[in-house]
């Protein structure tokens, strides 16, 4: 499955400077994975050393927060979009 | 200049003074420093002189806010000729609410005196004048309804350019607020929390100050003047109780680092307030984090009428949660219904009408007195954040009687009433 990871602004400098990146996998857990195979520096960016995500980090697939899905078991399908965003705005 | 640079609230790692909010090692929120060495160790009595000599606006406070070039305006005292002045907001000795609650000393906080009736003129103040600062031409941001009206009143009164983004279902009077003042209206078809999640989006891809996304750090200091001003209004002394409604967790997270940096400096003496939190039932992510012991907030899907605190995912829970814990507080959660009695109840014994957002602040400190959680004696005050523009929320909190226009049909009705009247 491929799947499009659009990144923020703070993991840009980290990824080569590019707002997205292609990745495979059928779940959450597997895009991240595959992300961090292309892009080693970000995996500590966004895991903490437990391997799970930090706790303020959110991400979407297709606009909803994955803790109202699965968490990173959320399956994802063919063209879908996975958005990582910090989680520290609005109020 | 007291202000210094940005550091991570996580890791510490820091950052230049500009237009960004999350640290980019770890995604922790990025939070001010000061240097306040030049005000320390000197006589406290001549820096309260000092804070008393400046302006009846926040700009009092231009020494804990972050503004590189100080308070706008020709001069610190001029201030109050610049922009749309906030604060300064009464502090109301509450005795009849004290009363019917068992209570010695009730103080209501009424930030519903704002130019644009909420306490959002304070942040929005700080951050459209750091916007200026930083060359932006553009302020915008995500909104449950009150800081919409305030960032685009300061936007015309600023002469700047403002985009507000809201959730769709929010109360026409909030949206009418804001609308009035020429602003780009962007109703979004989601919650909240969709709303914020396209706004991050887009601080990302627009060269606008987002005053609560990329401007969140410097927006967020703009709380702590309602530490200041209530240390200031009791004469440099702290209350025992804050009482405080929760959304983000923004304001409770900064009212208490407001009494904090007064402590250092010893302008106020005693301990931090017992900090107690207050949220809606329908959506009380940090109340429920509070009450099973975790350092973290679950997300919810919002569903209360306390839409000004529909917030699902608040950015600070895990600051909130804290806060509540190390001063001793609570974050409470109360009912839709006991909402609009606590709005109909501060409105008929102080004069004050406040928004959902009062009557859930309010609910919660009648269910702390209901419940025996509360020293009687305890000095406590009420933070009351906006005004009761959500007429909606008051229905069937009294009645309207209708006479003939003669006297006697009015004295039918008096002769009928007054006691029930008397009776409150």
């Amino acid at each position: 499955m491929s799947v499009t990871v659009k990144l923020p602004v703070q993991l840009r400098a980290s990824a080569g400077g590019a707002s997205e990146a292609s990745v495979e996998g059928t779940t959450v857990g597997e895009a991240l994975a595959s992300l961090f195979e292309s892009h080693p520096e970000l995996r500590e960016r966004i895991s903490d050393q437990q391997g799970s995500l930090r706790r303020f980090v959110n991400v979407y697939v297709s606009g909803e927060d994955i803790r109202f899905l699965e968490g990173v078991d959320t399956p994802v399908t063919d063209g879908a979009e996975l958005t990582i965003l910090p989680a520290v705005a609005g109020g | 200049m007291a202000v210094s640079n940005l550091k991570c609230r996580e890791c510490d790692a820091t950052y230049p003074l500009e237009a960004r909010y999350a640290c980019e090692h770890c995604f922790g929120p990025l939070e001010v420093v000061y240097d306040h060495s030049h005000l320390a160790g000197g006589d406290v009595g001549e820096l309260r002189r000092r804070i008393q000599a400046g302006p009846q606006n926040i700009w009092r406070y231009a020494d804990f806010l972050p503004l590189v070039d100080g308070a706008p305006g020709p001069s610190g005292r001029l201030a109050s000729r610049v922009g749309l002045p906030a604060g300064c907001t009464p502090l109301i000795r509450a005795d009849r609410l004290a009363q019917r609650l068992g209570l010695r000393e009730v103080w209501v906080k009424n930030d519903a005196a704002n130019p644009t009736h909420s306490f959002k003129d304070r942040v929005v103040s700080v951050a459209a004048s750091r916007a200026r600062e930083l060359g932006f031409h553009t302020i915008a941001c995500a909104s449950t309804g009150n800081l919409a009206g305030s960032v685009a009143a300061y936007g015309a009164a600023m002469g700047l350019q403002s985009y507000v983004f809201i959730p769709a279902d929010l109360e026409e009077q909030k949206i009418l607020s804001a609308g009035v003042y020429g602003t780009n209206l962007v109703a979004v078809k989601g919650t909240y929390d969709d709303v914020n999640r396209l706004c991050t989006e887009l601080s990302a891809e627009r060269d606008w100050a987002f005053v609560n996304v990329n401007l969140r750090p410097y927006y967020a200091e703009g709380s702590k003047t309602l530490a200041f001003e209530i240390a200031e209004q009791l004469g440099f002394e702290l209350p025992d109780r804050c009482v405080v409604p929760v959304a983000s967790g923004s304001l409770f997270t900064k009212l208490a680092k407001g009494f904090g940096e007064w402590q250092d400096l010893g302008l106020i003496e005693g301990s931090l307030p017992t900090m107690t939190g207050a949220q809606a039932d329908g959506c009380s992510p940090v109340a429920q984090a509070f009450a099973g012991g975790q350092d973290f907030c679950v997300p919810v899907k919002p569903d209360t009428i306390a839409k000004s605190l529909a917030i699902g995912n608040p950015a600070d829970g895990p600051y909130a949660l804290d806060v509540a814990r190390r001063s001793g507080g609570s974050v409470e959660s109360v009912s839709d219904e006991e909402i609009v009695d606590g709005i109909a109840l501060l409105a008929q014994t102080t004069g004050v009408f406040t928004e959902t957002a009062g009557g859930v602040t309010t609910a919660t400190l009648v269910k702390l007195a209901e419940s025996g959680q509360i020293d009687p004696d305890e000095r406590v005050v009420l933070v009351i954040t906006g005004d009761g523009l959500t007429l909606e929320a008051a229905r069937g909190t009294f009645a309207t009687h209708e006479i003939e226009p003669t006297v006697e049909s009015f004295e039918a009705l008096g002769a009928r009433n007054a006691a029930e009247a008397w009776a409150r």
